[in-house]
């Protein structure tokens, strides 16, 4: 999807602000933010591609204000709301609804460490061999999903070298629609930065992006 | 200083002053009265000027303007055959050439070519001829879009062509500005010049209607 | 720029929704702002490319919610507080300050029409013949300049067409840093939307854009 969020190359997005000591919460609610969307009971086989995409579709200027936990909780509602867990109304209220049953299956307090320890692995074992070699010249292809993919627009139609060869990974773009994990052969591909922005860029400045297989094209 | 250097130098201390907005209300009627009231102290405008800009595009310009063109382009071929080799003197002969419409280009659709206009990068916009544009003209929706899905946009519009139409998107990147010049409807043989011009919608001269009868 | 104002090919900013007969004002502060741009006096060689480019420059956030006219109040407070033509103070109180002198040279309103009617002419003659004639393929370069430049992001590296020549014309990226017109060839060139947007694209439409010589080489 060519929304905001694929910012690769904008300017005006003003200076980087670093903050020394950045405490890993800034308020009491980041913390609560972070750990409901944690733990929370998910969807069955909920495909984690799919929050990524879901936070996608922020309305663009709200993905630029919002802050970061802000963004996670409105992707949390979008996950809940789609699959019925919650109703509008209840989210509204902040109340579960007069006929809701309550689950006792919630994740306890002693499986998070584990939980966060053991998390599902993106690597998939694929039948068919790679088609890219390392050392090989490929181009990203020129693509406009409305969907989701970690295609960024800056790289598409331009040609860089592979690097590494990772074996099979989930796709995003399959995964976050519900499509299934459909894992393919994922590649670092190293661009360089004039390729990508010009005869201006520094001549010996790489950008390596990861790549999935469909992603790519023999150049 | 090199040209790049200077202008990142520039922009950068421009950029800074957009700051302002945060000591700013947000309502902008407050803001723009202040503005006024503020540039009219310091001799920066006459409020009279200002009501006879507004004036001008309330009553004087607007798309009356291309829609006898468009007529005249209809019934008169010399005339069709004077736009489509130079716009700029033909709209000139009528007396519609101004700001914003210095550098005209007539887009004539045919059964086989539908042409569509979009600034996708501010909203630029033949004023002379077709007077202010409508807020979705300059709206993010259409600048984003027109360019990627034309057939979507139309389809918004509620005009459908058919596959064999080619569909040419013409992005107003430069100070050169575009007229369509839509299909005369069947069944308006015996209309006169004036009447046909009646017809004739400012949305069908930007590319996103067709005229009817 | 890359800024988000260069919106050709993005998703997400939601359906047209065009208003049926609208208003040529949605309140009168539209009408007054239109009015004080036109007619008020701007900073010594201010152009329209500056203008352009001192909205571009709009915070992001901002560029996408503020409404169009609410655009030209802040890029007009802009230019004014860059110039020294006016201070924040001034700015926020809605009053010059004490011992301002008033100006006697704005624009009367006698001067209005004919200012419509001859204003805006950036043909230039230029000595030099052009470099593409009409039918050759040109791409467009990647470049990715900060300042203000015309040749949007979704046509960099595409090649095209040349359908017209419209002569010299005054060259933005000069004339918005008010360094001098510059003036180059100017062309149309029309791009299939499967060199832009991919195979999925449709094969027979086309975009077009009108770039200077300069955002031009011979493919």
């Amino acid at each position: 999807m060519n929304s905001i969020h694929d910012m690769g190359g904008m300017h005006g997005l003003g200076a980087v602000r670093a903050e020394p000591n950045e405490p890993p919460f800034h308020e009491k609610w980041e913390g609560r933010a972070g750990g409901i969307v944690e733990v929370m009971t998910f969807p069955e086989n909920f495909p984690g591609d799919r929050f990524r995409y879901l936070r996608e579709t922020l309305r663009p200027d709200l993905y630029l204000t919002q802050s970061y936990y802000e963004q996670w909780l409105y992707v949390a509602e979008q996950i809940l709301l789609e699959a019925g867990m919650i109703s509008a109304e209840e989210l509204r209220d902040g109340r579960a609804g007069p006929s809701a049953a309550k689950r006792n299956d919630a994740m306890r307090a002693d499986a998070v460490w584990g939980f966060l320890h053991d998390r599902a692995h993106t690597g998939r074992k694929l039948a068919e061999g790679p088609r890219f070699a390392i050392g090989q010249r490929v181009r990203a292809r020129n693509m406009q999903p409305d969907g989701h993919t970690r295609l960024p627009r800056y790289a598409r139609g331009k040609t860089g070298i592979v690097t590494r060869h990772h074996g099979g990974h989930v796709l995003p773009d399959a995964h976050a629609h519900w499509q299934g994990p459909a894992p393919q052969h994922l590649y670092t591909v190293r661009f360089t930065a004039r390729e990508l922005w010009g005869e201006a860029a520094n001549p010996r400045d790489r950008v390596n992006l990861d790549l999935w297989e469909s992603y790519l094209e023999p150049a | 200083m090199s040209q790049h250097d200077h202008a990142h130098e520039d922009s950068a201390a421009i950029a800074h002053h957009h700051d302002i907005h945060s000591e700013l209300p947000s309502d902008p009627a407050l803001r723009v009265k202040a503005l006024e009231s503020l540039l009219t102290e310091k001799g920066l405008v006459d409020p009279a000027t200002v009501d006879a800009w507004v004036e001008t595009y309330e009553s004087r310009i607007g798309p009356r303007n291309g829609a006898k063109v468009v007529a005249k382009a209809w019934v008169d071929p010399d005339y069709k055959r004077r736009l489509l080799s130079d716009a700029t003197k033909a709209i000139g002969e009528l007396d519609m050439l101004g700001n914003q419409g210095q550098h005209m280009v007539a887009l004539v659709n045919t059964p086989e070519i539908h042409n569509l206009v979009v600034c996708t990068l501010c909203s630029c916009y033949p004023l002379p001829v077709l007077g202010l544009p409508p807020v979705w003209y300059k709206s993010a929706p259409y600048r984003s879009r027109a360019v990627l899905d034309p057939r979507g946009v139309l389809k918004e519009f509620g005009l459908e062509l058919p596959e064999h139409v080619k569909i040419r998107v013409w992005d107003s990147t430069a100070e050169v500005r575009y007229l369509v010049v839509p299909e005369r409807p069947a069944g308006t043989e015996r209309l006169s010049e004036e009447q046909l011009a009646a017809l004739v919608t400012r949305d069908s001269m930007i590319g996103v209607a067709k005229v009817k009868a | 720029m890359n800024g988000v104002h260069d919106m050709g090919g993005m998703h997400g900013h939601g359906p047209i929704a065009p208003e049926q007969d609208e208003p040529l004002w949605h309140a009168p502060w539209e009408a007054r702002m239109f009015g004080m741009r036109r007619g008020g006096t701007f900073p010594p060689g201010f152009n329209i490319d500056r203008w352009r480019h001192v909205r571009e420059l709009i915070p992001p956030y901002l560029y996408l919610v503020r409404s169009y006219y609410d655009h030209w109040y802040m890029s007009y407070v802009a230019a004014l507080l860059h110039s020294g033509m006016a201070t924040r103070e001034e700015i926020k109180s809605g009053h010059a300050a004490p011992g301002t002198a008033k100006r006697n040279d704005a624009m009367r309103p006698d001067q209005v029409w004919k200012t419509q009617k001859t204003g805006g002419v950036f043909a230039r003659a230029i000595e030099t013949p052009p470099l593409f004639a009409i039918g050759q393929r040109v791409r467009a370069r990647n470049i990715n300049p900060t300042g203000h430049t015309r040749v949007p992001r979704y046509v960099r590296g595409k090649v095209g067409v040349v359908q017209l020549h419209h002569g010299g014309h005054v060259l933005p990226d000069s004339n918005a840093h008010l360094q001098g017109e510059a003036p180059e060839h100017l062309y149309t060139v029309a791009f299939s939307m499967r060199e832009l947007w991919g195979p999925e694209a449709s094969p027979r439409d086309e975009a077009l854009a009108d770039l200077w010589e300069s955002y031009l080489e011979p493919a």
